[in-house]
């Protein structure tokens, strides 16, 4: 037993005949070859081409009008004003003009931009609480110490929405008029929700919630952020739904921009509310007027008013249709070349001299 | 296991059966620990040992940083869960390895022995057993620890070892117990043996021992002699009892083993410089972010400081960047990724397990599967350019087997080769009619056999003199079971055949030899024995018939025999040496045979002028040498023998293609210069196309310089007649200086494939002389001696042999000892910068297999030193070719892919934070979230190139073999080099511009379809890290050349992971638990929705790989790499379903196949080497003169004492000793014995008596006995021979009147059996 036993030991020394451990399992070698790889490249210039000329002519129905208002107009004055942190808490409004040769057809979106505001430093970004901001009553009253020493309590008091970005929070507002040639201006009807994405509204940001007690009176052991004119529970003061950490503005704001020139959504133009507005805004003469809050002097930036129309695949964007049709361009050329080299050299390169 | 280290032994005192006493010392005991850890110190000593590593430092270095939350700039976890887990897989390879190793451990330890304990032999384990033990040790056993011998079953406590696993000698060897001791022969006796050994401490030295022996108030002398050493195995001794003088780690082998060193391979080092470079090039990435940070901070941080005041530390832009720097040290830190050496690690494991499971590597015959032993060297099999291999067991299987013979001007034996190819090998010859035949013996031509059934004359005395003429010795144990033992191969094989053909060699005595001819038993008596040595390379025989005719048998090399040949030879001589030379040309080993008849007066006059020889004071050796020369002339040719000295299977074949591999062979042998050149030829290492085979056999400096320059400037003069003599060539002094090896970039560029072949017509411009040695290489084979090479090694000359050793095609080193064999390694390595490979079976091979890069053992033979010294190990030569050309080749291959597109993807996917950094205020924010960064490494990447790196072929492995040009690259270093390194960064740092740029143009100022903008910081992280893995992605896929299974799930399933695990965390189950951890929440769902940003990843990848497939299609029509080539051929072949069209296969490879035999046949003239077969050392003759080896046989016993008390025979045994000669002295003494015999006054000096010292003049004392007793038996049956036949010649007290009844007996004993 025991000697059959080694002896099959023995013989087991000799490894497995499996296409695994012999290295033979089966597969597929590709290898660059004329045949495939020349009209891989045509084919892949060649769509890239025509996918550069479709969106080009998606692009070409949107439309973008954008409107620097940092010193335009009346609204230098603000920009004076608002030179000196004294004044911060002064009021200022102003209004810019601008006229649209064409109508802008389907949604209209009104965006504010800020340059050079940067949204995207590692202390800002990290200075926040998204626990607090869920709604979590713990970490309303004890917020986390990413929103920093200066964002976090004012004088012991916790600070409601805590942290650098919702302390820097933007707060002009705007109201957009239009001013057909013959009757008197006419507010153009934006939404002013539905702006931010739909997980953050409804799951990300949440107040925090108290059985019996009203959003001021949750909020009441805490602080208005330090920029802040009004507490986080007064932002909109039309909308009650519209207050405390799901103010739509708000959630907007904390989503923080890639790159320190940026615009955020402000309004949607509301299409049903007037015929007027049906199809979009209409040629014509408008106004925003702004109440100029948001000092952006200090730190050499610049505040816009932008307006655009989407198309399927969103708003306007010179960068995409034109680098695929550049890089659809440039494939087709490597493609002809490659083709040249390897009628010429090719060919023979690869041959065995049998 | 934590005692007191004693101070160092400075003598060793050892006391048999005395442990008490001994344990005084606290000598180490038998039990041997090779391991490393145990179950508690594995976890501190193990990562106390990782930590050693750079790289584990520095991430942990790193983690320490990422605690200052001031430079975090990421998550404590990015780095710690990357590094918990290199560690642990570390930590487990290296328990597994330590498990095996204390495995191992346990197996030698709990080996069985048989200790003598209170007088009764117990068995044992080995770690049991102690210093100052008498064990027992039986026939082929392994020897447990250093022991000195005290006594052994055969006479004069003679015992034979062989000594392969020590040093490689497979032949065997003598050692001697001390007479005193040699009579304890039963247990009871020996447990009384209280004697104490004083000696020198553990020390390396093997062939060294030196001690005193204290009993009984006597002291002996002690030396290597009477040592028996762990690793050595018992041979052709029953049993013998030993005491213990070192045990376990003391022993000689073991010290000798030493400690391993760890070898690391060219892509180690290289990977270390680039990951060197890389921190370098961190650092600077660091510093620019820095200032990058310094220059914001001051110019736009500070007016941004009302949204962001700097942290309470900070307060200036200075202090600022200092922070930036170590937190972009930290963001950066992906561009040496951790995961680099623990996937290296793992790749080069796969690869060992696929060697080990290759059953094309395994050995059906001695049921040996290849194995690696090291894994961590694979790649460089692919990258070998000079191996350097052993002999004896490694290229040949140490099996001389008789093949051919001339006799009288007839060939026999050629069946084999007039058949032609061999359908039908001829029937293996019946020697049933010989009842004492060998069974093993093959020979296939039917005319020897009927010659001697016809009783040719010629052929008769052939064999008689095969059968008569030699050192071997018998051994009969039971009637007919013969067994020779032979001092080397070759004679055992020629006295084997002469005993399969009829002329059995039965036994001998000192005087007599006795052969049973055709089964009639002749004793002869022999006269003389003139022995063999280097110089006369010949050994004779001088012996009486019964008819009383005395005749000279000789045989020996062919070019001293037709020297001393009778005129009337001539003609048999010219269709002799025909044959001789055929032979030759197959690579067999040829000797020629002759004879003479001497009248009695020739011999009386001869026997006298030699004894006159043998009494000379002063040059006694040249006057013996003269005197044999005397006699050995006018000699009659019988024929010459052809003795194949087995290559193992597939030698030359694997050379040749090893060779057109570019790869050179050294044969390093401890072989003689005959047998070494004539292996090289039968291997085809040397072949007669060859210009010129240099002999450098000079005994001096000068001489050997010489000799060198001579070759080389050959080799340059014929260079230079070729190149049309253009180009003067400078002066050899000069060149030899600045051709030497220090110009790696001369070295690398001249060797071309194509300059082998043909030297080039048209010359090239400036043709430095090593491209001009290259490009004579090819044609010349070098051959140096061991004494030269001790020369030739000197730091003065080194360079200059090795100029010309590498010019040459073929190099061997013959009779080297181990330790040159290893010094020459180191040459070639110090001075080659290129991959050297030692291949040996035998403990002689340890050295050099241990200096080489890569050492590969030959396994399944008996000695396992070589094998435990080695990093591959498998049991045949030809195997060798598979591990290079296929998996050496492969690993090279897949690790240069698998490096480059590994740096590759780490800069791909850190650099981008780079770019990011000037736009977010160099404030090292990162682009990616926090996990994606954690996981891309081990999870999101790490598997598909690991398969690449595992499974990936270029080309099939038939094609490696059938194109050994494959191999270059590796050779070369094309595949990963620092260049390709260059070209692989920025092929990432290119990707990291495009990863970066084109979701920035686009993303910056698009909106989605809801109007909502993407700019967004989540967005754009999520968008580039799609990007990034789909990028990389099918950029792995490009690279991976061999698509299996496993490849395709690993790609595919990472692309899955990403996406799965993308969207767990940014999903709502983990934010609800932890929101300020996975902040991301719904970026994935609300990115991957858009278009745009699938266009955007689209473009990205388009943009990324477009110049990549495009540089690569070029590269392969411009520039076709042959195994582009190979790969293109086959891809053809496949489409045209022609599987048996194996079209490129002349152009390139076209190997030994054509080569072979027929080939080698044509054109040979004047090449014929006479391989002499003859011992490495002067044979047995003076053992066999002086009688003391020989054996009392049973029967001859169980006779003697039927008849003669037994008393006389202890007496006799008293008597006796003298202990061997050891060899060099041997062939006067033996041969002078019968001279004397005719003249007895030389009778019994009494000189000899024994003295313990053993120091009497050995010469005398045994041949003086002899002399008392060996007139030829036949004639004078009551020759006194027996004292010699019994015991030992060296009694020489024994009276010849004593003696001469049983001489009478004895040898009708012996003769009559």
């Amino acid at each position: 037993m025991a000697e059959n036993e080694e002896k099959a030991k023995a013989q087991n020394r000799c490894p497995d005949n499996s296409a695994f451990k012999q290295q033979r399992l089966p597969a597929w070698s590709p290898s660059l070859t004329a045949e495939t790889v020349l009209p891989f490249f045509y084919l892949l210039g060649i769509a890239c081409v025509l996918l550069g000329v479709l969106l080009q002519i998606t692009m070409q129905n949107t439309q973008e009008i954008k409107v620097d208002y940092t010193n335009a107009e009346s609204c230098d004055m603000c920009f004076e004003t608002r030179k000196y942190k004294v004044n911060a808490s002064r009021e200022c409004h102003c209004s810019i003009t601008f006229s649209l040769k064409e109508r802008l057809e389907g949604d209209v979106f009104f965006y504010y931009g800020l340059v050079n505001f940067h949204q995207n430093l590692r202390r800002y970004m990290d200075s926040r609480d998204d626990a607090q901001l869920l709604g979590r009553i713990k970490k309303l009253k004890n917020p986390s110490v990413y929103c920093g020493p200066n964002f976090q309590y004012a004088n012991g008091t916790p600070i409601a929405p805590c942290g650098a970005i919702a302390n820097s929070m933007f707060n002009d507002s705007f109201a957009l008029f239009f001013h057909p040639l013959v009757d008197r201006p006419l507010r153009v009807p934006l939404f002013r929700k539905g702006i931010a994405w739909y997980t953050d509204k409804n799951i990300k940001f949440h107040n925090p919630y108290v059985p019996n007690e009203s959003l001021p009176q949750v909020f009441q052991a805490t602080a208005k952020p330090l920029y802040w004119q009004k507490p986080v529970y007064e932002l909109d003061p039309n909308d009650s739904t519209n207050n405390g950490f799901i103010n739509e503005d708000l959630i907007v704001w904390m989503r923080e921009a890639a790159f320190p020139n940026f615009k955020k959504l402000y309004g949607i133009l509301d299409r049903q509310s007037s015929k007027m507005f049906e199809q979009g805004l209409p040629a014509g003469n408008y106004s925003v007027s702004i109440s100029y809050n948001f000092p952006v002097q200090y730190f050499r930036g610049r505040k816009q008013v932008v307006l655009s129309t989407v198309s399927w695949f969103g708003g306007q964007n010179h960068f995409l249709p034109i680098a695929y049709l550049v890089t659809g361009c440039v494939t087709v050329l490597v493609a002809v070349v490659l083709t040249v080299v390897y009628i010429k050299f090719g060919k023979k390169g690869l041959k065995m001299e049998d | 296991m934590f005692k007191e280290k004693p101070p160092p032994e400075e003598e060793r005192k050892v006391r048999a059966n005395d442990r008490e006493y001994n344990e005084k010392f606290q000598y180490a005991n038998n039990c041997i620990m090779t391991s490393k850890y145990n179950i508690i110190t594995f976890l501190p000593v193990n990562l106390f040992e990782q930590f050693q590593e750079v790289a584990n430092t520095y991430f942990l270095f790193l983690l320490i940083l990422q605690l200052i939350p001031q430079i975090s700039s990421l998550s404590w976890f990015t780095t710690i869960v990357p590094l918990v887990l290199v560690l642990s897989i570390t930590a487990v390879k290296d328990a597994t390895d330590d498990y095996f190793r204390h495995k191992s451990d346990n197996q030698v330890n709990n080996r069985q022995s048989q200790v003598l304990i209170n007088g009764t032999l117990q068995n044992e384990k080995w770690m049991n057993v102690r210093v100052g033990d008498i064990i027992r040790l039986e026939n082929n056993q392994f020897v447990a620890a250093d022991l000195l011998l005290l006594s052994s079953s055969e006479p004069h406590g003679l015992c034979y070892i062989e000594t392969a696993e020590l040093d490689g000698e497979t032949n065997m060897k003598v050692r001697q117990s001390l007479p005193v001791t040699s009579e304890l022969g039963d247990p009871n006796s020996l447990a009384q043996f209280d004697g104490e050994v004083i000696c020198e401490p553990p020390n390396n030295k093997l062939d060294r021992f030196c001690g005193t022996l204290y009993w009984r108030e006597n002291k002996y002398g002690l030396s290597n002699q009477n040592m028996l050493l762990r690793g050595c195995v018992l041979r052709n001794t029953e049993s013998c009892y030993g005491l213990v003088i070192f045990a376990g780690p003391d022993t000689k082998l073991m010290q000798n083993s030493g400690r391993t060193k760890f070898k690391r391979t060219s892509i180690d080092r290289l990977m270390n410089t680039l990951v060197l470079w890389i921190f370098g090039f961190l650092v600077c990435m660091g510093v620019i972010l820095a200032i990058g940070n310094a220059v914001w901070e001051k110019e736009v941080g500070f007016l941004f400081q009302s949204y962001l005041p700097w942290d309470p530390p900070v307060d200036n832009f200075l202090f600022s960047a200092f922070l930036a720097f170590w937190s972009y040290v930290i963001i950066l830190n992906t561009v040496v990724p951790i995961s680099l050496y623990v996937s290296v690690e793992v790749i080069r494991l796969g690869h060992s397990y696929f060697i080990n499971w290759d059953r094309r590597m395994f050995c059906q015959r001695r049921n040996t599967p290849a194995e690696a032993r090291t894994t961590t060297l694979n790649e460089e099999l692919g990258q070998v350019e000079y191996i350097f291999s052993d002999k004896t067991g490694t290229l040949t299987q140490n099996i001389m087997t008789f093949n051919k013979c001339s006799i009288n001007g007839h060939a026999y034996g050629e069946v084999i080769d007039t058949l032609g190819a061999q359908p039908k090998r001829a029937q293996r010859l019946d020697f049933s009619f010989n009842p004492l035949a060998d069974r093993d013996f093959c020979f296939y031509d039917q005319n020897l056999l009927d010659s001697v059934k016809l009783g040719e004359p010629a052929v008769h005395e052939f064999f008689r003199l095969l059968s008569l003429c030699h050192t071997v010795m018998s051994e009969e144990k039971s009637e007919g079971e013969l067994m020779y033992k032979a001092q080397s191969p070759d004679e055992g094989a020629l006295v084997t055949a002469a005993r399969n053909f009829g002329f059995v060699f039965r036994s001998r005595t000192p005087s007599t030899v006795t052969v049973q001819e055709l089964g009639r038993s002749v004793t002869y008596a022999l006269l003389a024995i003139l022995d063999f040595n280097n110089i006369r390379k010949r050994m004779s025989v001088i012996v009486r018939n019964p008819e009383g005719k005395i005749r000279l048998y000789c045989k020996g090399a062919d070019t001293l025999l037709f020297e001393r040949l009778h005129p009337c030879n001539h003609d048999l001589m010219n269709v002799t040496s025909d044959h001789l030379n055929e032979y030759a040309a197959d690579g067999l080993r040829t000797l020629v045979l002759a004879y003479r008849d001497l009248s009695e007066q020739q011999w009386e006059d001869w026997a006298e002028r030699r004894r006159s020889a043998e009494r000379a004071a002063d040059y006694r050796e040249d006057r013996l040498a003269a005197a044999y020369e005397e006699i050995e002339q006018d000699m009659m040719l019988l024929g010459a023998t052809a003795i194949e000295d087995k290559l193992q299977e597939g030698v030359p074949e694997t050379i040749a293609i090893l060779s057109l591999a570019n790869i050179k062979i050294w044969v390093l042998t401890g072989d003689k210069q005959e047998t070494a050149v004539n292996i090289g030829y039968s291997c085809k290492m040397l072949t007669d196309d060859m210009s010129e085979v240099f002999i450098i056999n000079g005994h001096t400096v000068q001489r050997v310089r010489e000799e060198l320059r001579r070759a080389r400037e050959r080799m340059i003069e014929s260079a230079r007649s070729r190149e049309g003599g253009k180009e003067g060539v400078m002066d050899w002094a000069a060149c030899s200086l600045e051709n030497g090896f220090g110009g790696q970039s001369g070295e690398q560029g001249g060797w071309h494939p194509q300059q082998e072949e043909k030297p080039q017509q048209g010359s090239p411009p400036a043709p430095a002389l090593p491209s001009l040695l290259d490009s004579i290489s090819g044609e010349y084979a070098l051959v140096i001696s061991g004494h030269s090479l001790a020369h030739a090694l000197e730091a003065d000359m080194e360079r200059e042999f090795l100029d010309t050793a590498c010019a040459c095609k073929a190099v061997i080193c013959c009779r080297v000892t181990p330790l040159q064999k290893a010094l020459v390694v180191e040459l070639v390595k110090k001075h080659k910068k290129a991959v050297t490979l030692a291949i040996g079976d035998g403990a002689n091979d340890v050295s050099m297999i241990k200096t080489a890069h890569i050492g590969v053992g030959i396994s399944g033979q008996e000695g396992i030193q070589a094998v435990l010294a080695s990093d591959y190990s498998f049991s045949q030569f030809r195997f060798l070719q598979r591990l290079l050309l296929v998996h050496g080749r492969w690993s090279y291959l897949r690790m240069c892919r698998f490096l480059c597109y590994f740096f590759y993807k780490n800069f791909a996917f850190t650099m981008v934070h780079f770019w990011f950094g000037f736009f977010c205020g160099f404030s090292a924010q990162t682009v990616y979230d926090q996990y994606f960064i954690t996981l891309y490494n081990i999870v999101y990447t790490s598997l598909p190139v690991l398969a690449m790196g595992i499974f990936d072929q270029d080309v099939p492995e038939q094609r490696s073999l059938e194109y050994p040009k494959l191999y270059e690259p590796g050779q070369l270093n094309l595949l990963f080099n620092k260049r390709e390194f260059f070209i692989c960064i920025a092929q990432g740092i290119y990707t990291s511009v495009v990863l970066f740029c084109v979701p920035y143009g686009v993303l910056s100022q698009a909106t989605r379809n809801d109007g909502i903008p993407l700019a967004d910081y989540q967005t754009f992280a999520v968008t580039v890290a799609t990007s990034l893995v789909i990028v990389v992605s099918v950029q792995i896929a490009l690279d991976t050349g061999y698509w299996t299974a496993i490849n395709h799930f690993f790609v595919w399933g990472s692309l899955g992971a990403y996406f799965t695990i993308l969207f767990a965390m940014h999903s709502n189950i983990l934010f609800s638990i932890f929101p300020n951890q996975f902040h991301f929440f719904g970026s994935a769902q609300n990115t991957l929705i858009q278009p745009v940003v699938w266009l955007t990843i689209a473009l990205a990848t388009v943009v990324c790989i477009v110049p990549v497939l495009a540089f690569r299609f070029l590269k392969l029509d411009l520039k076709p790499q042959l195994s582009d080539t190979v790969r293109y051929t086959q891809l053809v072949r496949q489409k045209k379903r022609k599987p048996g069209g194996r079209g490129g296969r002349g152009a390139h490879g076209g190997v030994a196949g054509l080569g072979g035999g027929a080939l080698g046949r044509l054109g040979r003239a004047g090449s014929r080497r006479s391989g002499y077969a003859f011992a490495h050392q002067e044979g047995f003759g003076e053992l066999i003169t002086s009688g003391k080896n020989m054996r009392l046989s049973s029967l001859a016993l169980a006779t003697f004492a039927s008849r003669h008390s037994a008393s006389w025979i202890d007496t006799l045994r008293k008597k006796k000793q003298q202990p061997p000669q050891p060899g060099g002295e041997g062939s006067p003494a033996s041969s002078y014995t019968a001279p004397l015999s005719t003249s007895s006054s030389m009778l019994g000096p009494p000189d000899t008596q024994a003295e313990e010292t053993g120091n009497t003049p050995l010469g005398l004392a045994p041949s003086g006995s002899s002399s008392a007793v060996t007139p030829t038996p036949v004639r004078s049956p009551g020759g006194e021979s027996t004292g010699g036949w019994v015991v030992s010649l060296g009694a020489v007290q024994v009276t010849p009147t004593a003696s001469a009844p049983v001489s009478g007996l004895t040898s009708r004993i012996s003769f009559h059996v």
